[in-house]
């Protein structure tokens, strides 16, 4: 007698745990699913990813807004990493990051190419000449003819494109200092040509 | 009277026409002209079926946003050039990318999207079938003697219960 009883015990207490175990199926299901939707929340639906990222950048050719003479095109991109900046003199972002725009202009090895997009060029000038000019160039583009063409839906809209005019990275919404610190910065000396 | 059914008959008409054209009515899809028959049928669930990336929750059809405008009018001149809505679907998306499609396409990064609940769906009717399945082979545990007196206890007393209130 004594010596049956301890299996049956273990196999009572086994039956026991495997039914605990399967009433915490359950709990482990919805912490998973409320892990997800809780990652879920974090994302910005207005961020949409652009399909040009690791492509060559979209062939343009405008009018420099400073000079209506003067053509830009993707020569302006070759050679240096660029951050192209997709910018207006009517939106208030694009004045919010514009400070910022000037202390990477000023020091940093990078060129800022300005894509004024939707504008109008005297409103635009004028506010280059409010709140100084980060732009070696701006590309003039009022009627949205090649900013469709970059996939640009909003300003500010900024793409880190590479000394092959290799679009790197694209940054929706104001450059800060953490953007640029934390996330433009990086990719930008990832690319820089190894010139020594 | 005849006032009072004019006024219906009008308050009725405008309720129509809200209803019909409620979100094609502020920008006007006249403005974009066709010559062939069916051109402009075909614009319209064209543009129907693009998103707009500005106003998401609206299509290239029902948004006032000038990046919206600008992509009427470039699909418009795509198809004047006689581009099918193919090439026009696949020129947008390589430049917005898939999210443009207010249906997005069947592809591996999707399929979760597009199968998960019919997924959902089979495993949860099969886990219940399978409960339901167990509990009917199992067969009710049989009351034991001290549980059968206790049963005939129970419902001697709530017989005479009944007496009582009746």
């Amino acid at each position: 007698m004594t010596a049956t009883t301890p299996p049956a015990t273990t196999a009572a207490t086994k039956a026991a745990t495997k039914a605990k175990r399967r009433a915490l199926i359950p709990l482990v299901i919805f912490m998973a699913l409320a892990a997800l939707l809780f990652y879920g929340l974090q994302l910005d639906p207005r961020k949409v990813p652009s399909p040009l990222v690791n492509k060559p950048a979209p062939v343009f050719e405008l009018e420099s807004l400073e000079d209506p003479s003067r053509t830009v095109t993707n020569e302006i991109l070759m050679g240096k990493v660029s951050l192209v900046n997709v910018w207006a003199s009517w939106c208030p972002s694009c004045r919010q990051e514009h400070g910022e725009l000037m202390h990477i202009a000023r020091n940093n090895d990078v060129q800022v190419v300005g894509f004024n997009w939707k504008d109008t060029r005297p409103e635009a000038l004028e506010m280059l000449r409010r709140y100084g000019n980060p732009y070696v160039v701006s590309a003039y583009d009022p009627d949205n003819r090649y900013g469709l063409h970059w996939g640009v839906y909003g300003a500010p809209e900024t793409f880190v494109v590479d000394g092959e005019g290799i679009i790197r990275y694209k940054h929706i919404g104001p450059v800060d200092r953490n953007v640029w610190e934390t996330t433009i910065r990086p990719i930008v000396e990832q690319y820089r040509p190894q010139s020594s | 009277m005849i006032h009072r059914v004019r006024k219906l008959s009008l308050s009725l008409a405008l309720l129509a026409g809200t209803l019909a054209f409620g979100n094609l009515s502020a920008y006007t899809l006249e403005e974009f002209k066709f010559e062939q028959p069916g051109q402009h049928e075909a614009f319209r669930d064209l543009i129907a079926k693009l998103r707009c990336l500005v106003c998401q929750n609206e299509s290239l059809a029902g948004s006032q946003a000038g990046v919206a405008q600008d992509l009427r009018e470039e699909v418009y001149r795509m198809m004047l050039e006689g581009q099918s809505d193919e090439e026009i679907v696949t020129f947008l998306v390589d430049r917005y990318g898939d999210f443009v499609l207010y249906e997005p396409p069947i592809k591996p990064s999707t399929y979760i999207l597009w199968f998960g609940p019919f997924i959902f769906l089979g495993v949860g009717g099969y886990l219940l079938f399978r409960t339901l399945g167990r509990k009917k082979d199992e067969p009710e545990e049989d009351l034991t003697e001290a549980e059968r007196a206790r049963l005939q206890r129970l419902l001697a007393a709530g017989g005479d219960k009944q007496e009582h209130i009746k």
